[in-house]
């Protein structure tokens, strides 16, 4: 499983972090999304999917 | 057919419940016309074109758009005072929005746990010592956000009579134009008055924040007291809403009331907000957009110039989405409502408004556990000409 993001278009909502704090990360200046693994491990593809289902900028995607 | 009128009225009997028109629609013709102060408007009552169309940036949020229904029938002021960033399109918006993400990023709010926690159970000490019964609006469900808000933006809270009445005056759909008008002003002059004096003597609060940016020239003193009144309004009004909306549905639904009595699982709290936020949709009156460019939904074609509305009242109780959506059911997973909005412009302090109706639905009835109702629920007055919904009152006893 492979995650993108794109930090143009979030909108530092933080849903990301509150669904997988363990995956996205906020910017300290700007609440920004950070990642803090691009390669997470399989047992978190349910948090990950629903990150990516509420982020409201589409700003993440999920490989499988 | 006649164009129906916009907004709808709500079913006598089922005051959390959207008007059953919304209802019909959706089933049998998600994309209609609807008339807004004499105008026409498209209305879109399903949770995935809702969504879609949010995400959508031939859409517009400028009052200023040819098309943009206004949910007053009025103008947009000329002079651009107090459009804020929630009316304006990117880069604009962008650029103006990141400059106050920084206070509502998860793990800053987290930090404010214990501080919001210690203002629930203060609150709570002076309902225990004062009357018996009481409006739960005027001495909880009000101060609980108002002292949360003012703290985070640098506010005093000593002025709290005079910014809650304008803010009330301010979002009262049924108020004329001038009252509104005026309370704006009030607020606006209330608010320079503040970013002068902050510029002068910086703390450590978001409006000073902001005075830095204005210091750099990034900002102008008047985008600045216009952001503070933004979030000064929609820091405390929605937030109040919630907890006085949300306590009378869970007083009328006893089941689910006692799920929160109950636990202390800070997941099942969390889970309960979810889904009294999609299940109330305090911001009933929808999401308004105007069309940049032609797009194509369902066999129609919005056109350049018309106007959208999105209600989440709606979109939220899509069945395709949400099984049973007329149920409160606090342990199903209602993560994915629109409630908040979607798209760039969805609701900036939702991390706040999270924390502190996960603090005060986890505190008040635990702490409380025999509070009900103080009159019939055909005597509690409920906001239908509001811009946010709620009750006006809500006499409680213990
Ligand atoms: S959910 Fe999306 S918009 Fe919000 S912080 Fe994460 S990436 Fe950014």
């Amino acid at each position: 499983m492979k995650v993108i993001i794109d930090q143009d278009k979030c909108v530092a909502s933080g849903q990301c972090v509150t669904a997988a704090a363990d995956v996205f990360d906020q910017r300290d200046e700007d609440g920004i999304v950070v990642l803090l693994t691009d390669n997470p491990p399989e047992e978190r593809a349910a948090d990950i999917h629903q990150a990516a289902a509420v982020c409201p900028a589409l700003a993440i995607v999920v490989e499988d | 057919m006649t164009t129906p009128a916009y907004p709808m009225t709500r079913a006598t009997g089922c005051p959390f419940d959207p008007p059953p028109q919304l209802r019909e629609l959706q089933a049998e013709e998600p994309l209609t016309k609807v008339n807004i102060f004499g105008k026409d408007a498209w209305l879109v009552t399903r949770y995935d074109d809702q969504r879609t169309l949010l995400a959508d940036p031939r859409l517009s949020s400028d009052v200023r758009q040819p098309g943009y229904p206004s949910p007053t029938g009025e103008p947009p002021r000329k002079d651009g005072v107090g459009i804020g960033f929630i009316l304006m399109d990117d880069p604009e918006h962008a650029r103006l929005r990141r400059m106050v993400t920084a206070p509502f990023m998860i793990k800053r709010i987290e930090a404010m746990r214990a501080g919001v926690q210690q203002i629930v159970d203060g609150l709570i000490d002076d309902l225990l010592a004062g009357p018996n019964p009481v409006d739960l609006v005027e001495a909880f469900a009000l101060p609980v956000p108002s002292l949360v808000i003012c703290r985070l933006l640098g506010v005093p809270y000593a002025d709290h009579d005079f910014f809650q009445q304008n803010s009330k005056n301010l979002i009262r759909m049924s108020a004329a134009p001038e009252e509104r008008a005026a309370a704006h002003g009030n607020l606006a002059t209330y608010l320079d008055n503040l970013v002068g004096e902050k510029l002068e003597n910086p703390a450590d609060d978001l409006l000073s924040g902001l005075t830095e940016r204005v210091k750099a020239g990034e900002l102008t003193r008047q985008d600045a007291a216009g952001m503070g009144v933004l979030l000064l309004l929609a820091g405390h009004e929605t937030t109040a809403n919630m907890i006085a909306l949300g306590t009378l549905a869970l007083l009328e639904h006893p089941d689910q009331l006692a799920v929160l009595r109950e636990t202390d699982d800070p997941k099942v709290v969390a889970g309960a907000v979810e889904e009294l936020l999609r299940y109330l949709n305090i911001t009933h009156n929808g999401r308004r957009r105007a069309v940049l460019e032609d797009i194509e939904l369902h066999g129609h074609v919005l056109k350049a110039g018309d106007g959208v509305i999105l209600p989440n009242d709606i979109g939220n109780r899509d069945p395709s989405v949400f099984a049973d959506p007329d149920a409160l059911d606090l342990s199903r997973d209602a993560r994915r409502h629109v409630a908040f909005g979607f798209g760039v412009h969805q609701c900036l302090g939702q991390p706040l408004a999270r924390l502190e109706l996960q603090v005060v639905y986890s505190t008040l009835y635990r702490r409380i556990p025999t509070l009900r109702r103080a009159v019939g629920l055909e005597e509690i007055p409920f906001k239908h000409d509001g811009a946010v919904y709620g009750v006006y009152s809500l006499p409680v006893t213990w």
